[in-house]
């Protein structure tokens, strides 16, 4: 095989080595979400870890000193919903398919995971499409180089080297649904709204039962067969999966938070085009809400009313929101501008912020590893040349876990931040209804 | 004369809808004016009768007694998209609102954008609250020769009082995008090229006919009569081989460029490159053939023929001297449209100069288009077309406050 140029990013990118001497980034302002903003300050980082971020930071004498003068530096990006990797899901069999994993899709060569790098993103929420009920089940990974087997932390040029794991080991991630008119299609699909919502009450009743019968069961032999999708089901209720809901419309809104009061899971709401007319709803039932932002209203019925003011107008009543991507809908790059699009339109800046970072990485379960910079926390930060919503700032450099993984002024990293020649061989990820869109009119 | 008549009736309807008169003056901290008169500071626009009247400093441009005085931070010319399906293919993606691709046929030169144009769709109003004033719409890429295109402004007003060129370009794409299934054609882009070819070739023999029908020494009443065998096809692509409507080829790989600039030798016409994802791999020939680039949108998905497209490719054309406009697009799914004010200012952070960004989504498509006596800067005599923002116009932030069209204030909205 001919080694393309993304490739031999990503060898070049592997050369990083794991961090054995502390390195203070030194003179920065820094952006820690958690606690105020510092004019300036250090982030000191060892082990993969944060050991100290502030403005008065004793730096140990054998550390490495970067100095930052006149950068920002903020935490990683955490994307609550992406689509790179050239990924799939459940298949055209049924509306409904617990079993199905995203992660066993997932091509960890994609150029997405570079232009992810190149956009400041350091965790994201990789998911199937939103073409059934329930897709499958989502993987949270960081966009780490892949190795060629020599860095012991990883398991070489495999999907295993990106996942987050939980404190068993066990690759973190939640469940896919969607509701509205993405999942309503010709036979297995259902043909309403009503015959949606039934579908999915039958699959948790029988979740319900199962777990009923697991609990029953006094010795191994006597509990139910197994069954994958029901196990993935019974994660959800136990509140171990979120659910990450597709949804639009406000009453298709409303319906997510009736099923959710009737079965209980954890979920979190995204897109939420019309969220802004059922705000205080939202913020009552506690349910957070990953938004999308973008160029123009429309594209689909569901999204003919959407506004960019979502993200004020639920700040405002209370509700917890974060930002996502949706890549390949908006691009990895342009993630900041996400937000900044949404201070445009009335968000906070801080609740901008946050958006980005800590709110996502609470609706991930890893606001205790991620999100902010926090001593004891993953070395994730980015630095960028100036403020995280101008037009004019650069991302120059993505640090994961104290190794950096993307550089500005690295010529291959580059390819990644602006395009150009050899930047492409992207792999386009299946998707509901956009799949059809882009097929018929635009060839790709 | 009779477009003057047009335009008096759509001010006419304007003034109904809209408190704004048509006497209005602008104020702003920064004035950009994209004319030999640059960037002015504490500058004053005047627009008398739709039509800018004066423009300068405002210590020397006195505002006539009775104007209303809109002021703003920075003012720009009204922007012009230089290649969109804005009102052609509507915001809601739904069948009823999706005519920018007639399938029935590879090659349709006679479809009219004028035809399809719907000034009500909400898309119109979305561009128009920031700033764009001007809209090269019609026909998207993806059949071989899709239609033609127009150029309308924003007003909302129907297609009769809104057009700026009932026809602009008529439209062909090369590539996958435009490429058929089984035995349908085209299936290859050597088939493209040979069907673009033959309808040329067919063009040159009806032009034959109809200068055999109506010698060049018959009389005037002669003249007059239509020719026996009108055909819409055939006057459509005419007029293209005539070069009084330029060939606008959607290309985006390198070789299709090379394509399209092959075409353009053999039968002399005027072509315009649109997309052109590639198009820096080729700046020597754009630039000997003398064809300017109407780019595609910078934040278009770089997928599929488009995978090597670059951010900086504006700025790399620029600084070879080739005219460059930025486009809106065309999209099939989310977002519905883009907005050229943001795919400008992408370029504005990838290379190209403030200026130069602003140019390629005024005085570029405006001279690309040939509609430069109207639009796309700020000089007396051109339309009253402004737009008004709060700060630097590219920066995210920032919010568009204010757009007039010939003098009517056509937004207030703070975007």
């Amino acid at each position: 095989m001919k080694p393309t140029a993304p490739f031999i990013a990503f060898l070049l990118a592997a050369a990083a080595v794991a961090q054995d001497r502390p390195i203070a980034v030194i003179n920065a302002r820094l952006i820690p979400i958690a606690g105020a903003e510092v004019p300036s300050g250090t982030l000191l980082v060892h082990k993969g870890k944060i050991i100290a971020a502030g403005a008065t930071v004793t730096i140990p004498p054998d550390a490495e000193r970067i100095d930052a003068a006149g950068k920002t530096i903020m935490p990683g990006l955490v994307d609550t919903h992406s689509h790179i990797g050239g990924i799939s899901g459940a298949d055209g069999s049924g509306p409904i398919q617990p079993s199905v994993r995203v992660y066993d899709s997932l091509n960890p060569f994609d150029p997405g995971f570079g232009r992810a790098r190149a956009g400041g993103l350091t965790a994201m929420n990789i998911m199937p499409g939103s073409g059934h009920l329930l897709s499958g089940q989502t993987v949270y990974v960081k966009p780490r180089p892949i190795s060629r087997g020599k860095d012991p932390n990883t398991a070489g040029p495999t999907i295993e080297a990106l996942f987050i794991r939980d404190a068993a080991g066990k690759p973190m991630g939640g469940i896919k649904m969607a509701n509205g008119t993405n999942s309503i299609r010709e036979a297995p699909f259902p043909g309403t709204r009503a015959k949606s919502a039934a579908l999915v009450r039958e699959n948790f009743i029988r979740a319900q039962e199962y777990k009923a019968k697991l609990a029953a069961a006094k010795k191994p032999e006597d509990a139910p067969p197994r069954d994958l999708g029901l196990e993935a089901l019974v994660e959800v209720l136990d509140g171990t999966r979120m659910v990450h809901h597709h949804t639009h419309r406000a009453d298709d809104i409303m319906t997510v938070l009736r099923l959710q009061k009737e079965f209980g899971f954890r979920v979190v709401l995204h897109h939420v085009s019309e969220a802004w007319k059922v705000a205080p709803e939202i913020a009552a039932a506690k349910v957070p809400c990953s938004v999308i932002v973008v160029d123009s209203p429309g594209g689909k019925l569901e999204a003919a009313e959407l506004s960019w003011t979502t993200c004020a107008v639920l700040e405002k009543a209370g509700a917890s929101v974060a930002i996502h991507t949706d890549d390949w809908i908006t691009d990895s790059r342009l993630f900041l501008r996400s937000a900044a699009t949404a201070v445009r339109a009335g968000f906070s800046r801080e609740g901008a912020l946050r958006s980005l970072t800590i709110e996502g990485a609470k609706m991930l379960d890893l606001a205790d590893r991620i999100g902010t910079l926090e001593a004891g926390k993953d070395a994730d930060f980015v630095i960028l040349s100036g403020d995280p919503f101008s037009l004019y700032t650069k991302v120059e450099q993505t640090w994961i876990e104290g190794v950096k993984v993307f550089d500005l002024a690295d010529p291959a990293d580059r390819l990644f931040a602006t395009g150009g020649f050899g930047a492409g061989n992207a792999v386009v990820p299946y998707m509901c209804c956009a799949e059809h869109a882009r097929g018929e009119e635009f060839g790709q | 004369m009779k477009h003057v008549m047009l335009a008096s009736v759509a001010a006419l309807s304007l003034q109904l809808a809209l408190p704004a008169t048509a006497q209005v003056a602008i104020k702003a901290a920064t004035l950009h004016t994209m004319s030999p008169s640059g960037t002015i500071s504490d500058g004053v626009v005047v627009i008398t009768n739709g039509k800018i009247a004066a423009v300068g400093k405002s210590a020397e441009t006195p505002i006539p007694a009775g104007y209303t005085v809109i002021e703003g931070a920075v003012a720009t010319p009204g922007l012009i998209d230089s290649r969109g399906t804005v009102g052609v293919s509507g915001i809601l993606n739904q069948k009823q609102d999706q005519d920018q691709l007639e399938r029935s046929s590879p090659i349709q030169p006679e479809l009219r954008a004028i035809d399809a144009f719907n000034p009500a769709d909400r898309l119109v109003e979305w561009v128009r609250s920031f700033g764009v004033t001007t809209i090269h719409t019609g026909h998207a890429p993806g059949e071989l020769i899709s239609g033609q295109t127009c150029v309308v402004k924003t007003t909302g007003r129907p297609i009769e009082e809104c057009t700026v060129l009932a026809v602009a370009t008529v439209s062909a794409t090369l590539g996958p995008w435009s490429e058929k299934g089984g035995s349908a054609s085209p299936g290859t882009r050597a088939k493209q090229i040979s069907m673009l070819r033959e309808e040329l070739l067919k063009t040159q023999d009806y032009a034959k006919r109809r200068e055999r029908a109506t010698p060049a020494n018959a009389g005037d009443e002669e003249k007059d009569r239509p020719p026996a065998d009108r055909n819409l096809r055939s006057e459509a692509m005419l007029r293209v081989l005539n070069r009084e409507v330029p060939l606008l080829i959607t290309a985006n790989r390198a070789q299709d460029i090379g394509s399209a600039l092959r075409l353009a030798k053999e039968f002399n016409i005027h072509i315009i490159l649109d997309s052109g994802a590639e198009s820096y791999l080729l700046i020597d020939d754009l630039r000997a053939a003398g064809v300017p680039v109407i780019l595609h949108a910078s934040m278009a998905r770089a997928v599929g023929d488009m995978e090597n497209a670059s951010r900086e490719t504006a700025a790399t054309l620029t600084g070879a001297g080739i005219p460059v406009a930025i486009q809106s697009g065309y999209e099939s799914y989310v977002p519905k449209s883009r907005v050229v004010l943001f795919e400008a200012a992408q370029t504005a952070a990838h290379g190209m100069t403030f200026d130069q960004a602003l140019a390629a989504i005024t005085t570029a498509p405006a001279t690309i288009l040939g509609i430069a006596d109207r639009v796309g800067s700020i000089a007396v005599g051109k339309d009253g077309d402004v737009a008004i923002f709060d700060g630097d116009p590219f920066e995210y932030t920032t919010h568009c406050t204010g757009v007039v069209i010939e003098g009517r204030v056509v937004s207030d909205t703070v975007r």
